[in-house]
């Protein structure tokens, strides 16, 4: 033995780390995974477009194009094994005039060599009869058929849970402050706690990934906050598009995407804009004014006035565009999975793959026998059939106290959610997992109660309980 | 199926004036489905005083308004059941309702009252730009909070929109120990009453600013400030009017929305000023056999109102239920609002069947002074009122007679609108 | 002569009021019942309020009471009152119209609650 605490340890609980820790927790090694915040899935991966991206988008022969594509063809199998909402809604990239059909036509011929499946140019009419509320501005789109909807959240919380459920020890609130080579692994160091140490390490850490990279490496790199601002409609909106719409990047910029979510909402989105400030998930006014009037250039009536929330989020942005995956030339058994930018979600599950292949191969580690590859989710009352529920209400009577009226969102599930693997420890895990306070109330309602009861379950006092992080107390005190 | 004559979804003000109402009407087989843990809905945490005027003449809190109608449902037995949410109304009035006893149960309504009050507006319907943080609550969640939990929600409070409740929760937050420093309105008036500006800012000496909304929310993880501005009259922020204001509460008391998710599931037309169900004079919608009555018909401001309309309600579904059947209505006639007239409540008016005497119920557009407020039928003036001031955040009534009709065989509509001179 | 314009908070429709004051003569308008006329008065001479605040309770079904001043008391005593009401408990059973605090603040006035607490 080499006397190391872990064989792995994983920096980062995002969808990138928990992919990592999921596929990991095949072989028989001792993997931890180490997050900074109370939960997993509470940086980038919980605010994206929440898009299955088809895959010819990325430059072909890049690890990025490689990962999306088996990404994308791996999620089906995944949401399964898994039980996480994944719908293949199918994508289709507008084209708003003539003169840029070349580029259109580029990106068709990108995702050939990508190897997405179906892909299809049609005209502006075939468009509009797919979806009747795109404007007569489009005069062709690119038709993807594999491209997807999936719920960020759960597809994180349930790898992270399966994971767990396989023997990967979890750490949270545990914020990692230094990496360093020492004889056999690595010790890393912990705020405030005692270091842990490990053969391998994997740098899952986000936008951080660059400060935990130059700990070890003296290839730096440098990873940008790339600002996403979103706006989120009402469920009554969430008709309004079937596929994820795209605007083909023109002289006009990026351009804003229009999807449903898989809850039925509509999302409209992101900006781009390269801030410094790490933490800086903060919605401007000039970018939200930016989404709401490129979005109706491909999509007309949007309802803006069921906005509910916006949000922002952030992308990990690396110089060359490019996913960092694997050990830099100078840190053997340091294997980064850095620059997980756009289409990071729908590559989480190939990644996964690859770099748990990597490090056990490194480690020589044996599959384990007893693996546990399918996990099942909460029950949600409000999607089953009468009789199901009915049967559910009479073992669970809790699942027949509705908390959340808005998404129908039963104290069953609120308390499932906390006690399970991992289970929610703020109200925002709580969101996540089973959607309470997401809908078109924003949480005014079912608040008090759900606070009580994670009170209740966790012995948490009132006056501690968080929306997310210590900080973020809802209550000062008693009265 | 188990029947009830008449089933009322919630249990609120309205659901309990309605039982009452149907009740002494004659109608035995009454049943109450409330989603809270004890009847009387938002009065429960609206303990100020103010409720009950005009119906008990007397100053009540809510919870003694409240409690004057819970007394006279269980004096009179009327069946109801707590902890239970109405999941879906059909149009042929199938109520489906969950509990944890029962599970999921569907029952046959003879009638069905709509009485599930509204909500609030959230932060995210005004899309203010900043952070997420733990501290921004609509005015009733903490309102919640703190009178019927007992927690103190903040120190430092500024409260976004000058609704009754966000009004009401300044007083309680400084009378429980805030900070309250400022009252950010958007509009160039407030949306509350005016007594509620006198004894709950002005006794305390909180500045409320007008023509102002909050333009940026700043703090990660608790709020730790925001910054508010002055709007033009397009009601966007004037640049180089921001003032930072440092706050660990933002309250938003930015409007009610009446919470009809069910109606529609029912099939019953929706006013799209109100957001409530269009209703005749019965309160009737125009779903056969399901009446509406309270905020989840129109947003109120007084709660005796509220019992007022509920009454009729009741008595309305009462006499279908007794009868077995619709009556003729006769001549229906649309009521209009127009010029400065918002909506009506009720939108149709049977002119042939209604009762001696109708409240019409409506809201202005903007503050005006020294207006009429004018009655046409067809194209002929029939009667012009003048008022001093009107303004949004204030119900107004005016009451047609049928003895008015007689002279009108001919009507097909009725106007309500303001008129300058 | 001295004017002051007011708005009547005696029930929510809010009457704006004149007040002219003469020395001890007090002309009130733009009321619309005598309650306004009596308010106005009140309001200069020595305004008043009633408050409603609530009360902790102990082995309650719920945690809190909710309480009201028996009568208006002088708008000077708000926060002495408010002083008591909050370091106040009381135990459960509470019944509606149940005196909590004798004399608050000595002004004379009781607090009394205004709903019924049962015991948990």
């Amino acid at each position: 033995m080499s006397g190391l605490q872990y064989d792995v340890v994983i920096i980062g609980g995002g969808v990138t780390g928990s992919a990592i820790a999921r596929e990991l927790s095949r072989y028989q090694l001792k993997t931890c995974l180490i997050e900074k915040t109370e939960d997993v899935c509470s940086g980038t991966s919980k605010a994206n477009s929440a898009i299955v991206h088809a895959g010819f988008d990325a430059a072909a022969g890049s690890m990025m194009a490689k990962m999306n594509v088996e990404g994308n063809r791996l999620m089906g199998q995944l949401a399964e094994d898994l039980d996480f909402p994944f719908r293949r809604n199918g994508s289709l990239v507008l084209c708003f005039s003539e003169e840029d059909m070349p580029n259109l036509q580029a990106l068709y011929d990108r995702g050939v060599t990508n190897g997405v499946p179906e892909l299809k140019i049609i005209s502006g009419d075939e468009a509009r009869a797919m979806e009747p509320n795109l404007t007569d501005e489009v005069v062709a789109a690119l038709y993807a058929p594999t491209g997807g909807i999936v719920c960020p959240f759960n597809l994180t919380i349930a790898m992270a849970e399966n994971a767990c459920d396989n023997g990967v020890e979890f750490k949270f609130l545990e914020e990692v402050t230094n990496v360093k080579k020492i004889d056999g692994g690595y010790e890393i160091s912990i705020k405030d706690k005692e270091p842990v140490t490990a053969k391998y390490v994997v740098n899952a850490a986000g936008v951080y990934a660059d400060e935990i990279h130059n700990m070890v490496s003296e290839k730096k790199i440098a990873i940008v906050p790339r600002k996403g601002d979103y706006c989120l409609l009402d469920q009554e909106a969430g008709h309004h598009v079937d596929k994820t719409i795209f605007q083909l990047p023109g002289k006009y910029g990026k351009g804003i995407l229009v999807t449903p979510t898989i809850h039925g909402n509509l999302l409209l989105g992101p900006t781009a804009t390269d801030i410094e400030d790490k933490e800086g998930t903060y919605t401007t006014a000039a970018e939200l004014a930016e989404v709401i009037s490129k979005s109706a250039r491909g999509v007309k009536n949007i309802p803006y006035r069921q906005v509910i929330t916006s949000f922002s989020g952030l992308r990990a942005h690396e110089g060359n565009h490019e996913f960092i995956l694997g050990e830099p030339e100078d840190a053997k058994g340091f294997f980064d999975a850095a620059g997980i930018e756009s289409p990071g979600l729908t590559s989480a599950p190939a990644i996964g793959v690859y770099i748990a292949e990597m490090v056990a191969k490194e480690a020589k580690a044996a599959k384990k026998e007893n693996f546990i590859a399918t996990r099942k989710a909460i029950p949600h009352v409000s999607a089953m059939d009468k009789e199901a529920r009915a049967a559910l209400i009479k073992e669970r009577p809790d699942y027949g106290t509705i908390v959340c009226r808005c998404e129908n969102v039963s104290e069953g599930e609120i308390v499932d959610s906390i006690r399970r693997t991992l289970g929610a420890r703020s109200l925002d895990g709580i969101k996540r997992r089973v959607r309470q306070g997401m809908g078109r109330c924003q949480a005014g309602f079912c608040t008090p109660r759900t606070m009580e009861i994670l009170s209740r379950e966790t012995g948490i006092p009132m006056e501690e309980i968080c929306k997310n992080q210590p900080g973020s107390e809802m209550l000062i005190g008693k009265l | 199926m188990t029947h009830h004559d008449i089933v009322i979804i919630g249990g609120g003000p309205a659901g309990l004036a309605a039982a009452a109402a149907a009740r002494k009407a004659g109608v035995q087989d009454i049943l109450i489905l409330e989603r809270d843990r004890v009847l009387g809905g938002i009065l429960n945490q609206c303990i100020h005083n103010g409720f009950g005027l005009h119906t008990f003449k007397e100053e009540l809190t809510g919870p003694e308004y409240a409690g004057r109608y819970i007394d006279m449902v269980e004096a009179e037995k009327i069946p109801y059941k707590l902890n239970t949410i109405v999941a879906d109304i059909s149009p042929a009035r199938e109520v489906t309702y969950i509990n944890r006893e029962e599970g999921l149960v569907t029952i046959q309504a003879g009638a069905v009252i709509l009485a599930m009050g509204c909500r609030e507006r959230p932060r995210g319907a005004l899309n203010t730009p900043g952070y997420r943080p733990a501290g921004i609550y609509s005015a009733g969640t903490a309102q919640r909070l703190m009178n019927i939990e007992g927690y103190q929600v903040g120190k430092e409070v500024v409260i976004l929109g000058s609704g009754d409740i966000g009004l009401i929760m300044a007083r309680r937050m400084t009378l429980a120990g805030a900070k309250v420093k400022v009252v950010a309105e958007l509009m160039p008036y407030s949306g509350g009453l005016k007594r509620n500006i006198v004894q709950c800012l002005d006794d305390y000496g909180i500045p409320l600013k007008l023509s102002h909304t909050v333009t940026q929310i700043h703090g990660k993880e608790r709020l730790t400030g925001i910054t508010i501005a002055e709007v033009g009259p397009d009601r966007n922020p004037v640049p180089g009017t921001e003032e930072y204001y440092s706050c660990d509460t933002l309250l938003l008391s930015v409007g009610l929305i009446p919470e009809n998710e069910l109606s529609k599931g029912a099939g019953v037309s929706m006013n799209r000023v109100t957001s409530g169900p269009n209703v005749d004079d019965r309160l009737e919608t125009e779903v056969e056999g399901i009446y509406a009555c309270g905020n989840v018909l129109h947003v109120h401001d007084l709660v005796d109102f509220v019992s007022q309309e509920a009454t009729l309600a009741g008595q309305n579904a009462a006499a279908y239920v007794l009868r077995g059947r619709e009556a003729d209505k006769g001549r229906q006639v649309p009521l209009l609002a127009e010029n400065g007239v918002r909506y009506t409540v009720p939108q149709t008016l049977n002119v042939d069947t209604m009762e001696d005497a109708v409240t019409v119920r409506f809201r202005v557009a903007d503050v005006y002074k020294d207006r009429y407020i004018a009655i046409y039928y067809n194209d002929k003036l029939i009667s012009r009122k003048k008022k001093k001031v009107l303004a949004p955040g204030e119900m107004e009534q005016v009451i047609l007679k049928k003895s008015s009709f007689a002279d009108y065989p001919d009507i097909s509509r009725i106007k309500i609108c303001t008129e300058v001179e | 002569m001295e004017t002051r314009n007011l708005i009547c908070i005696g029930c929510p429709l809010g009457c704006p009021l004149t007040v002219n004051i003469e020395g001890e003569d007090i002309k009130v308008t733009g009321n619309t019942c005598p309650r306004g006329a009596d308010y106005a008065k009140k309001e200069v001479l020595s305004p008043t309020r009633i408050v409603t605040s609530s009360i902790r309770v102990d082995g309650g079904d719920i945690a809190m009471v909710s309480v009201k001043t028996k009568s208006d008391i002088p708008k000077s005593k708000i926060f002495d009152i408010m002083k008591e009401i909050r370091a106040a408990r009381v135990d459960a059973p509470v019944a509606m119209g149940q005196v909590l605090i004798e004399n608050c603040a000595d002004t004379g006035v009781d607090i009394i609650a205004t709903k019924n607490v049962a015991r948990a």
